[in-house]
């Protein structure tokens, strides 16, 4: 039985696996995105705290997500729900990709635009939002862009502690010797990551074509 | 005791620096008379910028005293001081992402004028500063430099403030343009009776636009003179900047005296 053979018969389950898989990666970059996004902007209005916050990301990326994963099952509320535990494992890998360019992207804006708004009476918030945000939202995008392809990635690990996904399918068929099992999991999740990157760039390029 | 006297912009004693650097700007005092165009002159680097920046508080004095419409720059709301003062810069700083019209109608918006006041107020400036109404829908990366300094000085002006800071205006134009905008310059300056701080390096500029000139060197000022008076000075600073004025076209320089009186 070919690969489409497989996909056929197991429609119901592939289905599954994939909306649980975008349902993970979702939630996580939405989360990220509304905690990375307000502090990037603090990063740019409160110099000091960036070497203490963008550390932390940094050092969230750095652990090895099946490491990261082992990490947090001890944890009480988290670590009771397979689904939670990597909802939250993957928004803590989220925050630096989006952080990181929040706060270039905002730094990067010419100082001539903002020295301008300033000096004509432009309050810190009236800058922010009228000018800094806007201008810098491309930057922003792709560091959602980002962030959502190494989700999509780091998802597979999240069904080595249960919490489904696409990644079922790959740990089966490790453990099964399967190779048409492991790639029932793999393709999938590449295509999704490639979506997932395709349509964020075109977001990101609409954006910056209207500056 | 604060003497409120006929100055709109005065520096009593003042000094600015950035901790731990050298004094940008050293016993400074300065007064600015109400509808005058004084033009800090200077080298780069010689404090005239900075000071510029001490008049709408971007910038605070180390010591001593900005006064601005008789009180002290530290004093005032910085917002509502700035929305006092048009300020028009030599990278122009258009927000890329407004049309024209929104970038010439941004003071009056964040004041709160009622959107028809604004739209009628910005074509009263475009015209002002000669460039055509229809420009208004276009972006800033659509304009030539020329065209962008225009709207950058609409801009500044907007809402009308009775004080204008320009910091080398002009400084990024091409020789013809920049001649034609200087022009204008003076014409417009005559119809709006604002009080105009313009700084420039440039001499021959500074010749033209001036009521008065104050010349900066390392951060001091050296004196204010009338553009008659700077032809005659004897400071070594005024010197030397009309050495270089002489250097750059013999002759021409007897034709300034004569245009001047």
């Amino acid at each position: 039985m070919g690969l489409l053979g497989f996909f056929f018969n197991n429609r119901s389950e592939v289905l599954e696996l994939t909306l649980e898989h975008l349902w993970m990666v979702g939630v996580s970059t939405l989360l990220a995105a509304t905690v990375g996004i307000p502090l990037g902007v603090l990063l740019t209005r409160r110099p000091a705290f960036s070497k203490p916050i963008l550390g932390s990301a940094n050092v969230m990326q750095t652990i090895p997500s099946l490491a990261l994963f082992g990490l947090l099952l001890p944890m009480p509320w988290i670590g009771a729900r397979a689904d939670r535990l990597a909802v939250l494992a993957l928004t803590l890998y989220a925050l630096l990709p989006i952080i990181r360019n929040t706060h270039a992207g905002i730094t990067g804006v010419d100082p001539a635009v903002v020295e301008a708004g300033r000096g004509m009476g432009m309050t810190d918030r009236q800058l922010l939002l009228q000018v800094q945000l806007p201008l810098a939202l491309g930057v922003i995008i792709a560091g959602v862009r980002v962030a959502t392809v190494i989700s999509v990635g780091v998802a597979t690990i999240a069904a080595a502690i249960g919490a489904g996904g696409l990644g079922e399918y790959i740990f089966r068929g490790l453990a099964m010797v399967n190779n048409q099992l492991i790639l029932a999991g793999a393709l999938p999740a590449a295509a999704l990551a490639l979506v997932a990157d395709f349509s964020l760039g075109l977001v990101e390029r609409a954006i910056k074509s209207r500056q | 005791m604060t003497m409120v006297g006929d100055y709109i912009i005065e520096f009593r004693d003042v000094q600015y620096g950035i901790d731990g650097g050298p004094r940008l700007v050293c016993g400074l005092d300065l007064q600015v008379e109400r509808g005058e165009t004084l033009v800090l002159l200077g080298r780069s680097g010689s404090g005239k910028t900075t000071t510029l920046k001490l008049i709408n508080g971007l910038l605070a004095p180390s010591s001593g005293e900005v006064l601005v419409e008789g009180r002290a720059t530290t004093a005032w709301d910085p917002i509502r001081l700035r929305r006092r003062i048009g300020y028009a810069i030599q990278e122009v700083g258009l927000f890329p992402h407004f049309t024209v019209e929104r970038n010439v109608g941004l003071v009056p918006h964040i004041e709160g004028w009622p959107s028809e006041k604004i739209g009628e107020r910005v074509r009263e400036l475009l015209i002002l500063v000669g460039l055509d109404e229809q420009l208004g829908k276009r972006y800033p990366r659509e304009l030539s430099g020329g065209q962008q300094q225009r709207v950058g000085v609409a801009r500044a002006l907007a809402a009308d403030p009775p004080i204008l800071l320009m910091d080398e205006p002009f400084g990024a134009l091409d020789p013809i343009t920049r001649s034609e905008l200087q022009r204008e310059f003076l014409g417009l300056r005559e119809r709006l009776g604002k009080t105009i701080v313009f700084v420039t390096h440039d001499l021959r500029e500074a010749l033209l636009l001036a009521h008065r000139i104050g010349l900066f060197e390392a951060g001091r000022l050296v004196g204010v003179y009338t553009p008659v008076d700077f032809l005659k000075a004897r400071e070594p600073a005024v010197a030397a900047y009309l050495a270089a004025l002489g250097a750059k076209e013999s002759g021409g320089r007897s034709q300034e005296t004569e245009d001047m009186s």
